[in-house]
C-alpha cells in the first residue's frame, strides 16, 4: 500500500448493486506468465471483493488461441462472461455482430471519457458512439534496450539515438559483439520494423499510412530512409541466432549485443538478471529520435449473456478494472502503465518514468491493431518478415511491395 | 469372403450395416456436411464469423497470388517426400531390427516409441536447441577442434526445411516401427521356417516374402505418416514459427494463420479446400484401385 | 562412446546365444555370431542415442536452475542438481490464477483420455472388421470419405463441430468432447483395424462361419483375441493424441473440465515474460509420463507369436 502517492478515496465501486448475488463470471485471457498471472490475480481480488466470484479461464498463446475459443464459445451458445482481446479494428465485427455488450452506461455513469488517457484508448473500445470494451493498461513497444558493458568493450560511448548507434555497429562487430541482438521469431522482426517506422519517419507519417492508407506517403523518400534503415538493421543483425526474444535480451544482458529493439516487457529480462537503469543498460524511447510511444494495451469484452444477473456482475467487473486501485495494483505486477491519469506510481525506475513522461506529454501514437484491418497488417508483416531474413531482397524492391500493399488495405 | 455370395445375405449385412452406424455418421455429417459448410463459406469474405457476402472466386484468386502459400506448397512437398521415405524405411529397418529375437526388446522399442509421447511444442523446441549453433551441436562439434563445422539448418531459409524434418523424423518414426512391428507379428512363423530350409537368404526374405505379406501394414503406414505431413503445423510453430522470413511456412499454418490471426475465415477456407482438393484428386482414384474393385488378397 | 557399448552388450548377447532361434545353433562357429550381434545391437544403439539425446538435453535441463541455463551449455550436467522445476510444475505453476500447476488438469485429463479411448477404440475396431470381412454395398465409400477426412486439417472442422454438437445439445460437454475425439480418431483407426484384419488368413472366417458363428461371434471370439498388437498400436495413437490435445479440449469444453494440456500450454507456450525453460522441460515429460507409461505396460501384449499361435491353434 505505500506504493501508491495519492489515491482517490471515492471508490468508483458499485456499492449498491454489489453484494446481493454472487453470480460467477468466467473470464478468458491469456496473461499467463509469473508477472502476468500476477496482475490479473489483483482483478479477481478486486472483483471478488464486490460479492461476486472471478472464475479463471487462463489460455496461453495470445490471440491466436483465443480467438477459436471465442468463436466457438459465442457459437456453440455458451460464451464467457468476459474476455481479453485486442481492442480496436480486431473485435469490430463481432461487435457488429451484436455479441458484445454494450458498455456506454456505466462509462457514462462514470465518466470514463474524462478519465481515460489518451483518449484513443477509449476511442478504440468505442464503436458508433457505443463504447464495448474496457482498457485496461498500456504496453509500448518503442524501446531500444543498450548494453552499457557490450560499447565500453568496444571502446564507443554509449549511443544516444539510432544513427549514433548505427555508427557504432563496425566498432561493435570488431570487438567480436554483434551489434543488434533480434529474435528469429516473426513478431520480433515486425515489432522492430513498425519501431524503426515510427521513430525514423515520425508519428505523423506513421498514422498517415497505417491510418488512412496513404500509399503516396508510403513511397516518398521519408520512408526510403526507414527501409534503409532496416536493411543497416539487417545486416547488424545478421549474426544474432536465437529464436526468443529473451533469448536475444541475454545477449544484451551479457554484453554480446550491443543493442535490442523490444517492447517495454524486456525490462523484467533486465531485472531477473540483477541490472540496473542507466548503469548497467540504457534505455531509448522511440529509439531516441522520436519520443513517442504506442499505444497498445489489452482490453476486456463482454459477451452478451441472456441473464440479468450476469449482466449486473459484468457491469461490476468492467468497473472494477477501471478502479483507481485496481489499475495501479494491476499495472504495478503487469510492468506496464495505468490508463487513468489520476493515480500516479512511485515505485518505477528509471525507464519506466521516461515512458510515463512521455505519456503525460502526449507524445502518443495508435497501435496498428487500431489504425487497421488484422488481414492487412498480417500481409504487411510478412513482407517485414521476408525483407528481414532475406538479404537478397532490397530495400527499394521491399518498398515498392509495401506500397502496394498499403494501397489494398482496409 | 464377400458376404453377397452367400445365402443368407440380407439378414447377416444387416448386422454389419448396424454396426457400421457411426461410421457412416462421421463420414457423411462431420466430414461431407463438415467440408461442403468449408467449401462454401470459402466462398464469402467472412472474417472473423462465418458469415458474409459472397465473392466468388476472390479468396482462391488472392491465394495464389500469394507468395507465402506458394513456399508453403513447395515446404510441403519436399518435408513430405523425405518424411514418407525416411519414416517408412527407418521404421521398417527398426522393427525387423527389434523382431530378432533380442533382448531388451522392450528398453528399445519404447526408446524409439517415446518421443511420440511428447508435445510438439516442447519437440519444437528442444531441437530448437540442439540445432542452435550458438550452444547446440554445431557448437559441440566445434569445441571438439572442427572449428569450421557448419551445422545451422534452422537460420538458414535454404535448407530449414530440412531442420524441421529431423525433429519430425525423430517424433514420428517410432509409431511407424510399432505398426510395422505388429505386422511382421502378425508373420506365420511358419513362413520363416520355409525361408530358412530353402535357404533364401534373409534380406530377401524380407523383402521379397514378408513386406509383399504386409501390404495392407505398409498401406496404413503410409496414410498415418501423409495425413501427419500434410497437417504438419505444430511442429514448424515451435521451431522457427514459419521463419527465417516465410522460408518453413506450410499449408495447415497458412490456414490456421488466415483464421485465427488475420481473422480471414474465407481466405483460409479457400486454403483448406484447396488442400482437400489435392487430397481427393490423390486418393480417390486409389481408393478406387484399392477397395473398389474385387477383394485382392489372399 | 556408442561402438564401446555395443560391443559389452553384444558380449552379453553372444552368451545368450541358445536363446537366439534365427541364428544358427550347434557347430557354427561362434564369431560369426558375435559380429551378427555386433551389428545388430551396434546399429540399435547408434539409433537410441540420436533418439535419448534430446531427452537427455531436457532431463538435464529440468534439473538445472535458471542462471545456469542462461550459461547456455545445454549438453553440460546441472552442477548443482534442484528438482524445484518438477515440483513447481506439478504443483506450483500459475495458469493465471490457479496455481496448482499441472495437478489441477491431471483427472480431467483422465476423464477425457479413458472414455475417449474406448468408445473409439471400439468403433473403430468394429469398422474395419465390418469393412474387412462382412462388405456391404456402399460401404467402401463412406470409408473413403474417412480416410479424405484424415487430411482435413483439424483447425478448418471446429466450426462445423460446434454447430454440430450444439445442435445435438452436448456443447461444453465432456461427452461432446469425447464424440469429438471419436469422430477425429476414426479415419485412422478403422483403417489400421481393417488393414490389420484384411490380413487374417480367410481360412479361419470361413471355419468360424461353419461352425454357426455370427458377426458379434466372430469378432469376439477370433478376432480380438488374435489382434493384440494392434489394439496395442492402436492404443498408443489415441493415447497419445488424446492425452496431448489442446486444441479440442479448450475449444470443446469448459474451464473445468480444461485437461492437462492447457496447463501445459499455459507453462510452455505463454507468449511474453520470462521462460522458465526447466520448469518447461519438467513439466512436458510429466505431461508425457502417461503415455509412456501405457507404451511401457503395453509391451508385453507385443509378444511374438499371437497370430500365428492362433493360426495353428
Amino acid at each position: 500500500m505505500k506504493l501508491f502517492k495519492t489515491i482517490l478515496t471515492a471508490s468508483t465501486f458499485l456499492g449498491a448493486a454489489a453484494a446481493v448475488h454472487a453470480t460467477e463470471l468466467e473470464v478468458t485471457h491469456w496473461w499467463t506468465s509469473g508477472g502476468e498471472a500476477a496482475a490479473v490475480a489483483e482483478f479477481a481480488k478486486a472483483f471478488d471483493a464486490t460479492g461476486n466470484k472471478w472464475v479463471d479461464g487462463a489460455i496461453a498463446g495470445g490471440g491466436g488461441t483465443a480467438r477459436p475459443v471465442m468463436i466457438s464459445r459465442i457459437t456453440g451458445g455458451d460464451p464467457m462472461a468476459a474476455t481479453q482481446f485486442n481492442h480496436g479494428r480486431q473485435a469490430e465485427e463481432l461487435v457488429e455482430a451484436g455479441l458484445m455488450r454494450d458498455l456506454t452506461e456505466v462509462a457514462e455513469k462514470e465518466g470514463w471519457k474524462d478519465i481515460i488517457r489518451p483518449a484513443s484508448l477509449l476511442e478504440s473500445c468505442t464503436l458508433d458512439g457505443k463504447v464495448y470494451c474496457v482498457p485496461v493498461n498500456i504496453h509500448s513497444q518503442q524501446w531500444l534496450w543498450l548494453s552499457n558493458k557490450a560499447f565500453e568493450d568496444a571502446g564507443v560511448p554509449v549511443p544516444t539515438n539510432w544513427e549514433e548507434f548505427a555508427a557504432a555497429a563496425p566498432a561493435l562487430e570488431e570487438a567480436g559483439k554483434i551489434p543488434l541482438a533480434m529474435g528469429q521469431q516473426p513478431w520480433q522482426t515486425t515489432l522492430a520494423f513498425q519501431v524503426l517506422l515510427v521513430a525514423l519517419a515520425g508519428p505523423d507519417a506513421y498514422t498517415k499510412i497505417f491510418g488512412e492508407q496513404d500509399a503516396e506517403l508510403a513511397a516518398s523518400p521519408e520512408i526510403t530512409k526507414v527501409f534503409e534503415a532496416a536493411d543497416q538493421a539487417r545486416s547488424m543483425s545478421a549474426d544474432s541466432d536465437v529464436q526468443d526474444w529473451n533469448q536475444a535480451t541475454n545477449l544484451v544482458i551479457t554484453g554480446e549485443a550491443g543493442g535490442q529493439i523490444m517492447g517495454d516487457w524486456a525490462q523484467g529480462e533486465f531485472q531477473v538478471a540483477g541490472q540496473v537503469a542507466g548503469e548497467d543498460y540504457t534505455c531509448l524511447p522511440g529509439l531516441g529520435v522520436n519520443e513517442v510511444i504506442m499505444t497498445g494495451g489489452d482490453a476486456f469484452y463482454f459477451p452478451v449473456i441472456d441473464d440479468p444477473e450476469v449482466s449486473a456482475a459484468q457491469d461490476q467487473l468492467a468497473s472494477v478494472m477501471l478502479s483507481p486501485e485496481t489499475q495501479v495494483a494491476f499495472n504495478l505486477k503487469k510492468g506496464s502503465l495505468p490508463v487513468r491519469s489520476d493515480v500516479d506510481l512511485e515505485a518505477v525506475n528509471d525507464c519506466m518514468r521516461k515512458g510515463l513522461d512521455i505519456l503525460d506529454q502526449g507524445n502518443i501514437i495508435q497501435s496498428p491493431d487500431q489504425l487497421m484491418s488484422a488481414d492487412s497488417l498480417v500481409q504487411i508483416n510478412d513482407l517485414f518478415v521476408q525483407f528481414f531474413n532475406d538479404p537478397n531482397m532490397s530495400a527499394e524492391a521491399a518498398q515498392n511491395t509495401f506500397v502496394q500493399l498499403i494501397e489494398n488495405a482496409d | 469372403m464377400s458376404a453377397s455370395r452367400r445365402p443368407n445375405q440380407l439378414f447377416r449385412n444387416l448386422t454389419a450395416k448396424i454396426a457400421a452406424i457411426p461410421m457412416i455418421l462421421t463420414a457423411s455429417v462431420v466430414f461431407v456436411g463438415g467440408t461442403a459448410w468449408t467449401a462454401i463459406y470459402s466462398f464469402t469474405d467472412s472474417g472473423l464469423l462465418p458469415r458474409g457476402e459472397f465473392v466468388g472466386l476472390k479468396q482462391y484468386d488472392r491465394l495464389w497470388a500469394s507468395n507465402k502459400w506458394l513456399i508453403s506448397i513447395e515446404n510441403l512437398f519436399i518435408y513430405g517426400v523425405c518424411t514418407l521415405v525416411l519414416s517408412l524405411v527407418i521404421g521398417f529397418v527398426l522393427a525387423a531390427l527389434l523382431d530378432q529375437r533380442i533382448r531388451f526388446e522392450n528398453t528399445f522399442r519404447t526408446i524409439f516409441l517415446y518421443p511420440f509421447a511428447l508435445s510438439f511444442i516442447v519437440t519444437g523446441l528442444v531441437w530448437q536447441w540442439l540445432l542452435n549453433p550458438q550452444f547446440g551441436i554445431q557448437h559441440v562439434v566445434r569445441s571438439m577442434g572442427w572449428e569450421s563445422f557448419t551445422f545451422d539448418p534452422l537460420y538458414n531459409p535454404e535448407i530449414v526445411i530440412y531442420g524441421i524434418l529431423i525433429a519430425g523424423v525423430w517424433q514420428g518414426t517410432g509409431l511407424v516401427m510399432c505398426l510395422m512391428l505388429a505386422g511382421l507379428r502378425g508373420i506365420d512363423e511358419d513362413i520363416w521356417k520355409a525361408a530358412r530350409i530353402d535357404g533364401i537368404p534373409m534380406w530377401k526374405t524380407y523383402l521379397f516374402i514378408v513386406i509383399p505379406m504386409m501390404r495392407p501394414v505398409f498401406i496404413t503406414a503410409l496414410v498415418i505418416i501423409a495425413t501427419g505431413i500434410v497437417r504438419v503445423y505444430d511442429l514448424v510453430v515451435a521451431q522457427t514459427g514459419g521463419g527465417p522470413g516465410i522460408a518453413s511456412e506450410v499449408p495447415a499454418k497458412y490456414v490456421y494463420d488466415a483464421m485465427f490471426l488475420s481473422q480471414n475465415l474465407g481466405q483460409g477456407f479457400a486454403a483448406s479446400t484447396m488442400m482437400l482438393l489435392a487430397v481427393i484428386i490423390v486418393i480417390v482414384p486409389w481408393a478406387y484401385l484399392e477397395y473398389g474393385g474385387k477383394k485382392r488378397h489372399v | 562412446m556408442s561402438s564401446t557399448g555395443a560391443i559389452n552388450i553384444a558380449g552379453v548377447s553372444a552368451d545368450a546365444s541358445a536363446e537366439d532361434l534365427v541364428g544358427p545353433r550347434g557347430a557354427r562357429p561362434r564369431r560369426a555370431l558375435s559380429r551378427r550381434n555386433i551389428m545388430l545391437y551396434g546399429t540399435l544403439f547408434v539409433i537410441a542415442v540420436y533418439y535419448i539425446l534430446p531427452l537427455y538435453v531436457m532431463i538435464v535441463t529440468s534439473l538445472k536452475g535458471m542462471p545456469e541455463i542462461r550459461l547456455g551449455n545445454i549438453f553440460a550436467p546441472p552442477v548443482e542438481i534442484t528438482f524445484e522445476p518438477w515440483v513447481k510444475a506439478w504443483s506450483s505453476a500459475c495458469t493465471g490464477l490457479n496455481c496448482e500447476g499441472l495437478s489441477r488438469g491431471f483427472w480431467n485429463s483422465v476423464r477425457i483420455t479413458i472414455p475417449s479411448i474406448v468408445l473409439s477404440i471400439a468403433i473403430a475396431s468394429v469398422n474395419g472388421y465390418a469393412l474387412a470381412n462382412w462388405r456391404f454395398k456402399g460401404a467402401n465409400l463412406f470409408f473413403t470419405i474417412l480416410i479424405v477426412g484424415a487430411f482435413i486439417p483439424y483447425q478448418v472442422m471446429l466450426y462445423p463441430l460446434v454447430i454440430i454438437l450444439r445442435e445435438m445439445g452436448l456443447y461444453g460437454s465432456l461427452t461432446g468432447l469425447v464424440l469429438v475425439h471419436a469422430v477425429f480418431g476414426m479415419p485412422i483407426l478403422t483403417l489400421l483395424f481393417r488393414n490389420y484384419f484384411t490380413s487374417v488368413p480367410e481360412e479361419l472366417f470361413k471355419a468360424a462361419r461353419v461352425d454357426g458363428a455370427g458377426f458379434w461371434g466372430i469378432y469376439f471370439k477370433i478376432m480380438l483375441p488374435m489382434s493384440l498388437p494392434i489394439f496395442v498400436v492402436a492404443m498408443i495413437i489415441q493415447v497419445t493424441g488424446i492425452w496431448n490435445d489442446f486444441l479440442f479440449g479448450v475449444v470443446y469444453t469448459r474451464p473445468e473440465y480444461y485437461p492437462m494440456t492447457v496447463q501445459l500450454n499455459n507453462i510452455v507456450n505463454s507468449v511474453q515474460g520470462v521462460k522458465e525453460y526447466n520448469v518447461n522441460m519438467a513439466a512436458t515429460i510429466i505431461t508425457g509420463l502417461v503415455p509412456l507409461i501405457v507404451y511401457f505396460a503395453s509391451g508385453k501384449l507385443f509378444v511374438r507369436g499371437i497370430a500365428a499361435g492362433a493360426v495353428k491353434g
